[in-house]
Formats: structure tokens, sequence, C-alpha cells
């Protein structure tokens, strides 16, 4: 596969172990608690059973069910590598129109765990760029916070209740 | 196996305009190389690299391979848990203080019965 530069890559340091680290990123339980951006109004659960080739979907975790993302599984080599394209709902069937996200996870020093997420190709579509931008920051900061304390800040968490 | 940046190495990366320049060369067009950089940058290409390890070292900036090039990234996961950790928090305290006035007045006003 050809390897296209990233529009951005997100790195965050993690007091966890890759194991706990990617049951995060895969279980609609545990997501349901950390994917939180306070714009979007309420979490957001990824849910697939995460085999190559399968789908994905961004689901409100609202319980309106609302689908605002889907995509398929590209790569998933626990616990240190997750791919999967990206796409709105109405793109499912137009490749030309997906982006690609990337989750490496990889031991370091002082029982941390290095968290490189990085979203490609989104160049095609400027909305989906903008929108991004923001909002993974927060959603990663949410993660580190949710495995390192056990819920995710307070005041995003909170925010995205109202 | 890497180190993991500590938040002081945060505020030390900011406190220097190169390094804050280099943070905006990256905004306005993120992925560079240290060649691209270098052409913006009126100082010497060692000069930039050690700006540039430093930005890297607070995990300011994200590296990654491209073949044989090394793409620089802003990374602005540590500026989002700054603006957390410091600046939200003192939103909160000037919030407590608008709350703690609010109270005390509108106790004056039923003729300040609880104090």
């Amino acid at each position: 596969m050809e390897t296209k530069k990233p529009d951005y890559v997100y790195v965050t340091y993690i007091a966890t172990t890759p194991e706990k680290l990617w049951q995060a990123v895969m279980e609609v339980d545990m997501m349901a608690q950390w994917w939180v951006d306070p714009r979007a109004g309420c979490a957001r659960v990824n849910v697939s059973d995460w085999k190559p080739g399968s789908l994905w979907e961004h689901r409100r975790a609202d319980g309106s069910g609302v689908v605002d993302i889907v995509g398929k599984v590209m790569e998933a080599n626990a616990p240190k590598r997750l791919v999967y394209s990206w796409s709105r709902p109405g793109d499912a069937a137009d490749e030309s129109r997906h982006s690609r996200v990337s989750f490496d996870i990889e031991p370091c020093s002082d029982g941390l765990v290095k968290l490189t997420v990085a979203h490609d190709d989104l160049a095609k579509d400027p909305a989906m760029l903008a929108g991004v931008s923001g909002g993974w920051p927060v959603v990663l900061s949410n993660l580190k916070t949710f495995l390192e304390t056990g819920h995710a800040l307070p005041q995003t968490a909170a925010a995205g209740h109202s | 196996m890497q180190k993991a940046p500590h938040i002081d190495k945060v505020f030390k990366a900011l406190a220097d305009p190169t390094r804050r320049r280099l943070l905006d060369q990256l905004h306005s067009d993120n992925g560079q190389t240290l060649t691209a950089l270098c052409e913006q940058m009126d100082m010497t290409r060692q000069a930039v690299t050690q700006h540039l390890q430093l930005l890297e070292a607070a995990n300011l900036v994200a590296v990654i391979w491209q073949g044989r090039e090394k793409l620089h990234y802003l990374n602005p996961v540590p500026l989002f848990e700054i603006q957390e950790l410091w600046i939200r928090k003192f939103e909160r305290n000037r919030l407590g203080v608008l709350y703690d006035l609010k109270t005390q007045l509108e106790g004056n006003q039923n003729g300040n019965e609880k104090t």
C-alpha cells in the first residue's frame, strides 16, 4: 500500500499498558466514557468487531443511534496498530472521499505508552479536515485522563451531558 | 525507549520566540521536512535542528518517517492539556468568585438571613 503524508499527527503519552489502551479504543462501554467532544454534545462510540475488512460506525451514545462516520477496518494488530477508513455515511460507497485514521501504540520508559494517531487523505473534504483538527486533541486528552484516573475530564464530561 | 515529556518542558519550549515561530509554520503547513522549515528561518540548519529537538522533547512536535523523509507535525495535545490544567482552572476560580458574589448579593437582598 502506498503511504501518504498524513494531514495530522497527534502524540500523547499515557500511564497505562498497551493492552488497556487497545481495549479503550475498541470497547464501546469504555469509549462512551472518554470519546467526548464538548462541541459534539454527547459521547460517541466506535462500533465494530474490529476484524480487518469489517465495517465500523462512529455512533452517538445518547440513545439516538445516529451514525456520523462510517468506515472499514484496514489493519488490526493487537495491541500495536489499528487502521480504519473514515467517511461520511453518504460517501460510504465512494472510496475517493474516504480518509484514513491510524493508531500506533508503543511502550515507553517509566510505565508509559506512546499513542500516535495520524489522520491522512483529508484534503478532498475540507470541511472534514477542519472538523477533525479541533476534535482529536480533545478526545485524546480525555482518553489519557480516562486511562490514568478512571474518568474523563470533569468539565468536558459535564459539557457532554448538557 | 523514549522518555515522556514533562509539562515543564512544554512551558520551556514555548518560552522561545523562534520555537513559537516554528510551531506557527507547522500550523500553516503541517508535516514539513527540516529543509523546508530551514528555508523560512533566518538561521543555520543546526540551530533549527536544535530548536526542533526541544519541541520534540516537549511533545509539541511529532515526527514521523515517510520513506527517507522525516516529517515534522505540530502536536496540539500538550497545548490542550495546558488549557485544561491551567487556563480552565483559573476560569473555574473566577466562576467561583462570581458565584460567591451572587450568593452574597442575593443574601443581602433577602435581608441577609444566612451568612
